[in-house]
């Protein structure tokens, strides 16, 4: 549990720090916005944010954080759903405003009797006034007292108006807020911020050219969100530090999720997070997942019941399988030796890590510059194919090699120079004989330009009809006539460089492009059952109704409810038996033949002993149990009474789905 | 050029009046005549408008200031509620009377209450003998006020039995002011718009002091000869004179051209302050960012505009259900079977239908249509299966509140609610690219 919470931590920083980089030139503007205040015009930003409106509250968390930090206490964040009018603006924008201020010296306490006296009143000049005591009182405290009233004004922090949701607020309000505070621009250095997640036009759109002429607005892109899940993954995934790992389909799953339903980093992570929970909570051998020196730890006092549990595990059973008769006893019976190994597995286990994402980075650079893209753009993408199975035996990985078999000198290079620095300052020690080879390389490269000036023009030419010929369609032609080629012309030095180096880095993926689940022990890192988090996240609230009254067993766990499923049993819940008769029925369902399906279907069990007299008159009590299941059903919205013919309701939903 | 003369007043006074509203003097000289002398009764109410920024506010203000007229200036969108307005007037009121002694404030929440410590505070004081001014800029906003507020101030001067005239500006005529109970006529004046030669002379009257009176007036005969065609506002014409002189200056400062060489200064500026008619007017780059533009003499073409950034990125669904909300909005109902069903019946072509597919549908706006027609769409649209999860269903709302679709009709929800596309065609467009 510990670890789950450093975890978190963890993640948010990570989001913090990347939110921080994007905002330092604001930061730089604010501070100039406040020299011009002698115009009219009120300095705006328009922050556009993308559509995943999620984050949203995060990046103006930390943004009025940062904001509060450097520039000025003074920052009120406003919300459309707070601000239906004008007063409930103004109201909640003095309460902020002169709340923080007391946060800022809460020492007095007669501000409190103050506040709570001004606010009866909110309107604007009440502000400048509490603006105006504020900053005097600032500067009695400084030393610094004798300032022109000029540079005084400079010296006076901005007041900073949020706008959360842009769209959301009504232009009726929005317009005379501006208006009214363009007339009071010099007394209250205001900036507004505006949180837009469509398109800047929605400014156009929302206010008149005689509102927005007042202000001033300078625009900000956030990054997209795509880009920022991508520093995520990279943070999260890519990196040793984390021991817990997702399996290819989870990864799969909450990305599907990102791309197709809500570009929400913020529902991202709390996947994530899950998936930490579910993990620890499912695997019993999870324990082992946490940074190695731990891990070796633990491992050294796993109990018996543990030990059954890694032995259990399939990865490990193939592990026995592949031993000495002798040893696989040994493993299965003693502990103690058990422990050892799993401790030496573990160790593998985070060294194959280490290799595995400088290899992929290493790969990944080649790959990404490649035309079309056969391994994908993203990182991301690579690293799934990667997890998925063997990435050497895929189509796409052949279709790249080739292709980076035809690239040039120059790109090459470059790639090879960022290779090196990747292996540089990974942490894995093999790779020092990596580090050398590909400098070899390089400084092969380097050798053959000094040699190769007789022979440029013949490379050059041949890699010229290469580049023309990049495109995935003309390959096969291209390369058989290059077989050919090189049958009859002997390589020049740069081709067979270029060959061997990319027959290097292919056995370099060979070697450290394992998938996972190839591994021993990949069950204590990696989470894999995506179909439990699919469950969780992607809710069909439909899909869970419909089962649930088409077949209660499955919620109720009751065993006369297990039937087999196309009759209509009478011990279900009466509002089953009104659901499943009514998916029998048209658009428009005559409640009196309802009613008589529903009775059939109840004393059906009493069955031989169910007289005749009682069919043509229903029991008072079975009309009541079928009145409240329609009630019921008329609440979760399956029907609805309509108006065309009495003693009808129609269906609202069609088919089931 | 009518002289403004008026025996209650100082000369020296109203030259210098005179020099402070350039282009409106009839219109002031017609003020001083009904405000007549200092005690005497003027007229209740008088009504003042005009197009934006023809100098109603100002012409108001520097008349009151310069002639020392004891007066409350009052904004009424800035006072939104009535009781805000009529405490202000009334701490305004306090403020200017001589005595300095500062009252706490005094809650005021009915007209009764106005006309009750209004008469306390104009009789406690030394305003007896003069007329009292009460200046409601924005008038136009005491419409939505309660309905008492505008006929009372009409005619406040009877009801409080003092010497005060409540004067209202607004930019909309009074026909569309009076109440249907019928209410006091004010007397109205017309402030017209500035022709072409007043804003020119208006403009040119605050010449930077580095430059002589000429050098300017001829900078803003260039500036209005470009802009006068797309905006007469003199506000934004002062902005847009104020922003660009600086480049109009620049060879002077470096000594290609004389202060004389209008036509050379004029090839300078002409194309830079076309380019700014793209840009800063309309507000596309903001007029800082225009201001360093021109420091660092840099291609516009860098910065994009705000309009530049229409690109917007919408999840994978998220698009696919925009693109549905708009087949939704703009396709009759009936021609769904024929769109996205795959074994459809034959097109029957009868003339009633060809009538009328000529009016496009694209000219009526778009319809509403019910959730389940969306989602029905959305499933034929889209290529693989979709599951009718909670995240499609949070995903319509989402684009509601991204004001891409809107609710209609605010019914009951079992009924099905019912949505709009208010996105256009180009969006589409670009979306379904």
């Amino acid at each position: 549990q510990q670890i789950q919470e450093d975890l978190n931590k963890q993640l948010f920083d990570n989001l913090v720090s990347f939110l921080r980089q994007s905002h330092p030139e604001f930061q730089g503007k604010t501070t100039e916005w406040t020299w011009r205040m002698k115009t009219r015009e009120i300095p705006t930003a328009a922050l556009v944010l993308g559509v995943n409106v999620t984050d949203h509250d995060l990046t103006f968390r930390s943004l009025s954080e940062v904001l509060q930090n450097n520039i000025t206490p003074y920052i009120a964040l406003l919300e459309a759903k707070d601000c239906p009018g004008i007063k409930n603006l103004m109201q909640k924008l003095m309460g902020q405003l002169m709340n923080c201020y007391i946060d800022v010296d809460s020492l007095e306490d007669e501000d409190y009797v103050q506040v709570s006296q001004r606010r009866i009143r909110c309107s604007m000049t009440s502000l400048i006034k509490w603006y105006e005591s504020v900053t005097k009182k600032k500067d009695s405290e400084t030393p610094s007292k004798k300032r022109t009233t000029s540079s005084r004004h400079l010296q006076s922090p901005p007041v900073v108006v949020i706008f959360k949701d842009m769209e959301s607020f009504t232009t009726k309000v929005l317009q005379d807020f501006i208006v009214i505070s363009s007339q009071h621009i010099h007394e209250l250095p205001l900036v507004l911020i505006f949180g837009i997640a469509t398109s800047p036009m929605i400014i156009h759109s929302l206010l008149p050219h005689s509102v927005s002429s007042l202000l001033c607005i300078e625009l900000f892109q956030s990054l997209s969100c795509k880009e920022h899940l991508s520093t995520i993954i990279d943070k999260l995934l890519l990196t040793t530090q984390l021991p817990f790992k997702l399996g290819e389909k989870v990864l799969q799953v909450l990305i599907n999720i990102f791309l197709y339903h809500d570009f929400a980093v913020q529902n991202f992570i709390k996947g994530f997070q899950l998936c930490i929970v579910e993990h620890f909570y499912s695997q019993p051998v999870s324990v082992l997942c946490c940074q190695l020196v731990d891990a070796k730890k633990r491992a050294n006092s796993l109990s018996h019941d543990q030990c059954e549990n890694i032995r259990r595990l399939p990865s490990f059973r193939r592990y026995v399988e592949n031993q000495v008769s002798e040893k696989q006893i040994t493993l299965l019976t003693e502990d103690n030796f058990l422990k050892e190994t799993v401790q030496k597995l573990l160790e593998d286990l985070h060294v194959y890590h280490e290799n595995y994402i400088s290899v992929l980075r290493c790969l990944h650079v080649f790959t990404s510059s490649l035309p079309k893209y056969p391994l994908g753009k993203q990182i991301r993408e690579l690293h799934c194919a990667c997890l998925e199975n063997r990435v050497w035996e895929t189509e796409e990985y052949e279709s790249s090699l080739q292709l980076a078999r035809m690239l040039n000198k120059s790109d090459l290079v470059t790639m090879l120079q960022q290779c090196v620095e990747i292996f540089v300052s990974s942490s894995g020690k093999e790779f020092d004989k990596t580090v050398e080879k590909l400098k070899e390389f390089l400084t092969q490269f380097q050798k053959l330009e000094e040699e190769a000036f007789q022979e440029h023009d013949v490379s050059v030419s041949s890699q010229k009809e290469l580049q023309k010929k990049t495109d995935l369609y003309h390959l096969q032609k291209t390369l058989l006539e290059f077989k050919e080629s090189r049958r009859s012309k002997k390589l020049t030095k740069f081709e067979t460089l270029r060959f061997e180096v990319v027959d290097y880095i292919d056995s370099l993926v060979r070697n450290y492009l394992v998938p996972a689940d190839h591994k021993t022990l990949h069950e204590v890192v990696y989470f894999n059952t995506a179909s439990v988090l699919r469950e969780h996240l992607n809710a069909a609230p439909r899909i869970a109704l419909h089962t649930a009254l088409n077949n209660p067993y499955c919620y109720l766990k009751n065993q006369t409810l297990k039937s087999d499923g196309g009759s209509i049993s009478n011990k279900a819940p009466d509002i089953c038996i009104a659901y499943k008769l009514h998916l029998e029925c048209g658009r428009l369902i005559n409640l009196v033949d309802w009613l008589e399906a529903f009775s059939t279907v109840v004393t059906s069990a009493e069955g031989p002993n169910a007289d005749v007299p009682s069919s043509d008159q229903v029991d008072d009590i079975i009309h009541a149990r079928f009145i409240r299941a329609v009630s019921e059903l008329e609440l979760l919205g399956f029907i609805k009474p309509s108006k065309q013919k009495t003693d009808h309701v129609a269906r609202l939903t069609w088919g089931a789905c | 050029m009518p002289n403004l003369e008026h025996p209650a007043y100082p000369a020296a006074t109203l030259l210098h009046l005179e020099s402070l509203v350039p282009c409106r003097e009839s219109q002031v000289s017609m003020l001083l005549s009904i405000f007549g002398e200092r005690q005497q009764f003027s007229f209740p109410s008088i009504f003042i408008y005009g197009h934006t920024s023809s100098g109603k506010t100002y012409v108001m203000q520097t008349l009151l200031n310069t002639l020392q007229l004891p007066h409350v200036f009052v904004n009424c969108v800035e006072y939104f509620t009535s009781r805000l307005l009529l405490e202000e007037i009334l701490i305004q009121l306090q403020s200017c009377s001589s005595e300095a002694e500062e009252t706490s404030h005094v809650p005021c929440d009915s007209f009764n209450d106005f006309v009750r410590l209004f008469k306390q505070a104009v009789g406690s004081q030394e305003l007896q003998d003069q007329t009292f001014y009460i200046v409601l800029d924005r008038a136009e906003q005491l419409r939505e006020m309660e309905a008492n507020i505008l006929p009372a101030f009409l005619r406040l001067q009877e009801l409080t039995d003092r010497n005060v005239t409540v004067v209202l500006l607004s930019e909309i005529v009074w026909e569309l002011f009076r109440p249907n109970t019928g209410c006091f006529e004010p007397f109205t004046l017309y402030f017209p718009d500035y022709s072409i030669g007043h804003l020119q002379k208006i403009l040119s009257q605050n010449h930077p002091p580095e430059y002589s009176a000429d050098f300017y007036a001829a900078y803003i005969n260039i500036l209005l000869g470009v802009f006068y065609m797309v905006c007469r506002d003199l506000k934004e014409l002062q902005h847009l004179a104020v922003l660009n002189f600086s480049k109009y200056c620049e060879p002077v400062v470096r000594g290609e051209a004389n202060e004389r060489d209008t036509r050379k200064l004029w090839k300078n500026i002409e194309p830079h302050l076309k380019k700014a008619m793209q840009t800063v007017y309309l507000r596309e780059i903001s007029s800082s960012q225009w201001e360093r533009l021109q420091r660092d003499d840099g291609e516009p073409g860098q910065l994009k505009g705000l309009s530049a950034h229409t690109h917007v990125e919408l999840p994978y669904y998220s698009k696919f259900l925009l693109i549905a909300a708009y087949l939704a909005s703009y396709n009759p109902v009936r021609t769904d079977k024929r769109f996205f069903l795959k074994h459809h019946g034959k097109i029957r072509k009868t003339n009633f239908m060809k009538k009328h597919e000529k009016t496009s549908n694209h000219l009526l706006g778009p319809k509403p249509f019910p959730l389940d027609r969306l989602l029905a769409i959305l499933y034929s649209i889209v290529d693989n299966r979709v599951a009718p999860t909670a995240n499609i269903f949070s995903q319509i709302t989402s684009l509601v509140t991204l004001q891409l679709l809107s609710m209609v009709g605010h019914n009951d929800q079992l009924d099905g609610p019912r949505y709009k596309c208010t996105v256009s065609l180009d969006f589409i467009r670009a979306i379904a690219r």
